[in-house]
C-alpha cells in the first residue's frame, strides 16, 4: 500500500513501479533499511508516496547522492529512482562510473522515451523519427540503450535488466534480484519501460499499444 | 630543555589535520590545483575517500554522506568550485552540513592555478538561492586550522553548509604552527535520515508559498545564529583616519602594513572580516562609525568582490568615503599598502 495518494498524472507508469518496489521490500522485510533517493523529473513526485525513507535530490544527481549515502551507511538498502534523461543524459557520467566501480546501489530507470515533467521533450531514449516539442520534424538520432551500454563496464556480480510496467511478474522478479545484488555488494540497474499518456497523447488501449511497441526496440530481459 | 611543539606544515597538511581532528569520516574529491594535496593528503591518512568522476559527483556524494549522518567534505577551486555549487545549492535548500575547502585560483574560466580572491561572490552567493551558507576566510595557517574545525562544528550545529575560503598561497606555504595547543571541542554528527523512523523529505515545492515559507524559516535561523558566528579582527585604535579593510591572506599583509604605518605616525586602522557570511556587520558599523575615520580603503586581489559586500553591509546612515586597491588575481604585498600613503 502507498503512504499517500499518488501525485502522478492519470495513467502514469511510475506508481506501478513504486508499488512493485514496495511490495518487494515488504516481502523481503527490508522497508526499514530501504532509502529511496529521487532524481528530478517525474520521479520527484514519489517523495511521500511509499512508507520508506525518501528524499529528493537534483536532476541527474541521484546516483552520486545514493553512493555517498550507501558508503556512509552500509546497512542501508539504497535505491535511486531516475528518468531516462537523468540517467542517460545529464547524469550519465556518474551512472557509468558508479557502474564501473560496482557501487552497491540499485538504480531504477523509467524509460518512457520522453522528458515527462517538462512537457515531452526529446530524451536519450526517444525513438528515431519520434516527434517531440524539441524534435518537431522527428528525432534524427537513434535511441540510447542504457543497460546494454553498461554491460561492457560492470563487474561480475552486477545485475542489469529491462522490463516494463505491464510485465508485473518480471518487474517484481527483477526488483528482487536487484535488491539481492546490492545485498551481495554489487551494482544493479533495472530499466522499466513505462507509460506516459500525457506526453504520448494517447488514451486507453493506445497507451498500452504504444508501450508494447517499445518492446520491439528495447528488448526485455536480463543482460 | 624547552620543547618546541611547533611543526613545519603546509596549509594543505593543516587542512587534512583539521579534518581528521574534526572527525570527518570521508572525503570525496576531484584533483584540481591548488587543492590536490588536500585530496592526496587525506587519502594518505587511510581514511575513507573517493576520487570521483568530477566535482559534481563529489558534491552530491558529500550530500548523501551527511544525509546518512557521516561528517564529509570536499576540496576544490576555480572551475571545480563552480561545479560544486550544484551540490552546495542542494545543501543550502535542505540545510545539509556540507563542508568545502576552497582554494581560490585566478578566474574567470581556468584562469590561473594558485591564487586570487575572486571566488568570494561564488562562495557567498553562488547558488540559485539567498546565500545562506557560512563562509570563513582565514588569514594565517593557524586560522586555517581553527576555521576548518569551526566549519564542521557550525555546519553540524546550525545546519548550514560551510565553505573555508582560502587560496593556493596559504595551502602551499609552509609555516611553523603548534596545533596541539589549540583545544576545540567537536560537535558530533547525527543521521538526518534516521534509521528508526520514516522521513519524507522534499526539496522542490508545488506551491510558491511553501518555498517562501521554507526560506523564511531558514532566514530566521540565519538571523539568530549570525551574531554567534560573525567575527572580525580589528586593531582597536579609536584615532583611525584611514581604515583599511581586507580579508584572507591580504588581511595579513594589510595588518603588517598598518603596524608599520602607525610606527611612522600615520593614523591607519585595520578591519578584517574573518567570516564573509555571515558578515561581521556590527563590528563594521562600529569601526566605520568612529568619528576620526575619514576614509575607508578596501584592499583585495579581485576587482571589488569584497568591496561590494562591505558597501552592502555597512549601515546606510554611516557616511564615509571609499577608495580601493584592487589587483584581480595578483598577490598584494605590505609595501604596496604602505605606498597608498605616499
Amino acid at each position: 500500500m502507498s503512504e499517500n495518494l499518488a501525485k502522478f498524472c492519470p495513467g502514469c507508469g511510475y506508481p506501478i513501479t513504486l508499488l512493485m518496489l514496495n511490495k518487494t521490500l515488504e516481502k523481503l522485510g527490508l522497508q526499514k533499511q530501504a532509502v529511496l533517493g529521487l532524481d528530478i523529473g517525474c520521479a520527484l513526485l514519489a517523495w511521500n508516496f511509499l512508507p520508506i525513507n525518501t528524499f529528493q535530490t537534483h536532476h541527474g544527481r541521484v546516483v552520486p547522492t545514493m553512493m555517498g549515502f550507501k558508503r556512509a551507511r552500509k546497512s542501508s538498502l539504497c535505491v535511486a529512482l531516475v528518468g531516462d534523461g537523468g540517467a542517460y543524459a545529464i547524469g550519465l557520467q556518474s551512472l557509468i562510473h558508479a557502474a564501473k566501480r560496482d557501487e552497491p546501489i540499485m538504480v531504477i530507470v523509467t524509460n518512457n522515451t520522453v522528458y515527462g515533467m517538462t512537457g515531452g521533450q526529446t530524451a536519450p531514449t526517444t525513438l528515431n523519427m519520434q516527434i517531440t516539442p524539441t524534435s518537431p520534424e522527428g528525432n534524427i538520432e537513434e535511441p540510447f540503450f542504457g543497460p546494454e551500454l553498461l554491460k561492457g563496464i560492470v563487474k561480475e556480480g552486477a545485475f542489469l535488466a529491462r522490463t516494463a510496467v505491464n510485465e508485473p511478474k518480471q518487474l517484481m522478479e527483477y526488483l528482487e534480484k536487484a535488491i539481492q545484488t546490492q545485498q551481495a555488494g554489487h551494482f544493479s540497474l533495472v530499466e522499466v519501460l513505462s507509460f506516459c499518456p500525457t506526453n504520448w497523447k494517447t488514451v486507453g488501449i493506445g497507451t498500452i499499444e504504444k508501450l508494447n511497441g517499445l518492446k520491439e526496440t528495447f528488448k526485455l530481459g536480463e543482460l | 630543555m624547552l620543547e618546541n611543539k611547533k611543526k613545519l606544515l603546509t596549509g594543505s597538511e593543516i587542512v587534512v589535520q583539521a579534518c581528521l581532528d574534526a572527525e570527518a569520516g570521508v572525503m570525496y574529491g576531484y584533483p584540481i590545483t591548488p587543492t590536490c594535496e588536500i585530496l592526496s593528503g587525506w587519502i594518505a591518512t587511510g581514511k575513507p575517500s573517493l576520487q570521483t568522476e568530477d566535482e559534481i559527483a563529489a558534491g552530491f556524494a558529500v550530500c548523501g554522506a551527511v544525509l546518512a549522518g557521516q561528517k564529509a567534505f570536499t576540496a576544490s577551486g576555480g572551475p571545480g568550485h563552480v561545479l560544486l555549487q550544484d551540490g552546495m545549492s542542494m545543501a543550502e535548500g535542505m540545510r545539509l552540513p556540507f563542508v568545502i575547502i576552497v582554494g581560490q585560483r585566478g578566474g574567470p574560466s581556468s584562469g590561473t592555478v594558485i591564487y586570487s580572491q575572486q571566488e568570494v561572490m561564488l562562495a557567498c552567493f553562488g547558488g540559485n538561492g539567498e546565500g545562506l551558507r557560512l563562509v570563513y576566510s582565514p588569514a594565517t595557517s593557524k586560522e586555517l586550522y581553527e576555521l576548518t574545525r569551526q566549519a564542521f562544528n557550525d555546519a553540524w550545529q546550525y545546519r548550514f553548509p560551510a565553505i573555508v575560503l582560502t587560496d593556493g598561497y596559504l595551502l602551499k606555504m609552509k609555516s611553523g604552527v603548534d596545533l596541539s595547543s589549540l583545544k576545540i571541542e567537536n560537535i558530533s554528527a547525527h543521521p538526518l535520515v534516521p534509521e528508526d523512523k520514516i522521513v519524507h523529505w522534499p526539496n522542490i515545492y508545488t506551491m510558491e508559498e511553501e518555498l517562501n515559507e521554507q526560506i523564511g524559516l531558514a532566514q530566521k535561523d540565519w538571523e539568530e545564529i549570525s551574531p554567534l558566528i560573525a567575527k572580525a579582527e580589528i586593531l582597536e585604535t579609536t584615532d583611525v583616519e584611514v581604515l583599511l579593510i581586507a580579508h584572507g591572506i591580504v588581511g595579513s599583509a594589510v595588518k603588517e602594513a598598518v603596524k608599520q604605518l602607525r610606527k611612522n605616525g600615520i593614523k591607519a586602522g585595520y578591519f578584517r572580516p574573518i567570516t564573509l557570511r555571515p558578515f561581521p556587520k556590527k563590528d563594521l558599523d562600529k569601526v566605520c562609525g568612529w568619528e576620526s575615520v575619514k576614509k575607508v580603503v578596501v584592499v583585495e586581489s579581485s576587482a571589488g568582490q569584497l568591496a561590494r559586500i562591505v558597501r552592502d553591509q555597512l549601515a546606510p546612515e554611516i557616511a564615509v568615503s571609499f577608495e580601493y586597491l584592487q589587483k584581480p588575481g595578483l598577490g598584494i604585498e605590505v609595501e604596496e599598502v604602505i605606498n597608498l600613503f605616499k
